[in-house]
């Protein structure tokens, strides 16, 4: 990266750092979720039958319609990045606004799904699982509530940067031609959906 | 605005890429699900074990932009998916055949 003529009247900005930088952190994420799934792997090679019994139990619907909606919603990440990108500010502003509700639509679904099970007494910890559901079943819930825990915090965290880049975006600090945090933002996203593309098999389809 | 020295701003990407690719990955979704209730079972564990990876690299490839990336980043990146499946494969081998 020698300096160029061009970049003498400007900042110096690294957009391909910046965006390395973000990849590494993602890198971080992926080995926090990866580490969960090897202990959903090993659990689930004792407990076979009892994961299967288990899975049986979660609502298939709800959770292939929340893979709908994230699904969606990376669409609508990638569309505000792209349409920032064409010098669109308004279309971009419109795209994040519909990525912020389907994350909003999401966690409403999740809650229904949690509350659901936990009045039926399903929960880590509970009297209902002590006495009923035997080892690899309480296994099986705890690694659900864990991780689908862990992915609805990070859906959270998602939500709060998309305000945030939106306050930039209004205070015009993120433009048609400096974007990188809009990208950023866009990579979180599509990492938290790309996340819940490997639990929506393991937790809902295992039955 | 198509600088030599940056891969940053790449060239605008029509939308109906994305709407397509979004539409690729509802239609896997639609095959994993329908071959987990029609085919439970081996059948049905494998679809899902060939149609995500394939799902995780739609959103990979063309929504997180890698398509347009250098080839630093994406040798950055597949790097790191090597290092994980290493890490996988070594340790789901020896939780299986222990």
């Amino acid at each position: 990266m020698s300096a160029h003529g061009e970049a003498a009247h400007a900042v110096h900005k690294d957009y391909e750092g910046a965006k390395i930088g973000m990849w590494l952190f993602l890198f971080t994420e992926v080995l926090l979720f990866g580490g969960l799934f090897v202990l959903y792997a090993a659990y689930r090679s004792v407990y076979a039958a009892e994961f299967h019994h288990a899975a049986g139990s979660l609502n298939v619907f709800l959770g292939v319609f929340n893979t709908v909606i994230l699904l969606t919603s990376s669409l609508t990440m990638v569309l505000s990045v792209s349409a920032m990108q064409k010098g669109d500010v308004r279309s971009s502003i419109n795209a994040l606004f519909w990525t912020f509700v389907c994350a909003l639509g999401f966690l409403v679904n999740k809650y229904f799904e949690w509350s659901y099970k936990i009045h039926h007494g399903i929960y880590p910890g509970s009297e209902e699982m002590a006495a009923h559901h035997d080892k690899g079943e309480v296994l099986f819930y705890g690694l659900y509530y864990m991780m689908t825990g862990l992915h609805g915090f990070h859906v959270i965290v998602g939500m709060i940067c998309m305000g945030f880049i939106y306050y930039h975006i209004r205070k015009g600090w993120i433009t048609p031609d400096d974007y990188v945090k809009l990208e950023n933002v866009g990579l979180y996203w599509h990492l938290v959906d790309l996340i819940w593309i490997f639990l929506l098999p393991l937790f809902y389809l295992a039955a | 605005m198509s600088h030599d020295n940056s891969h940053a701003h790449h060239e605008p990407i029509p939308y109906h890429v994305f709407v397509i690719v979004w539409i690729a990955l509802l239609v896997l979704t639609g095959i994993t699900v329908g071959a987990s209730i029609f085919f439970p079972g081996v059948i049905g564990i494998t679809v899902a074990g060939i149609v995500t990876p394939l799902k995780a690299f739609l959103v990979m490839y063309w929504f997180m932009h890698l398509k347009y990336e250098g080839p630093a980043m994406k040798i950055m990146v597949a790097s790191a998916m090597i290092i994980l499946l290493i890490l996988l494969a070594g340790l789901l081998g020896d939780i299986l055949f222990r």
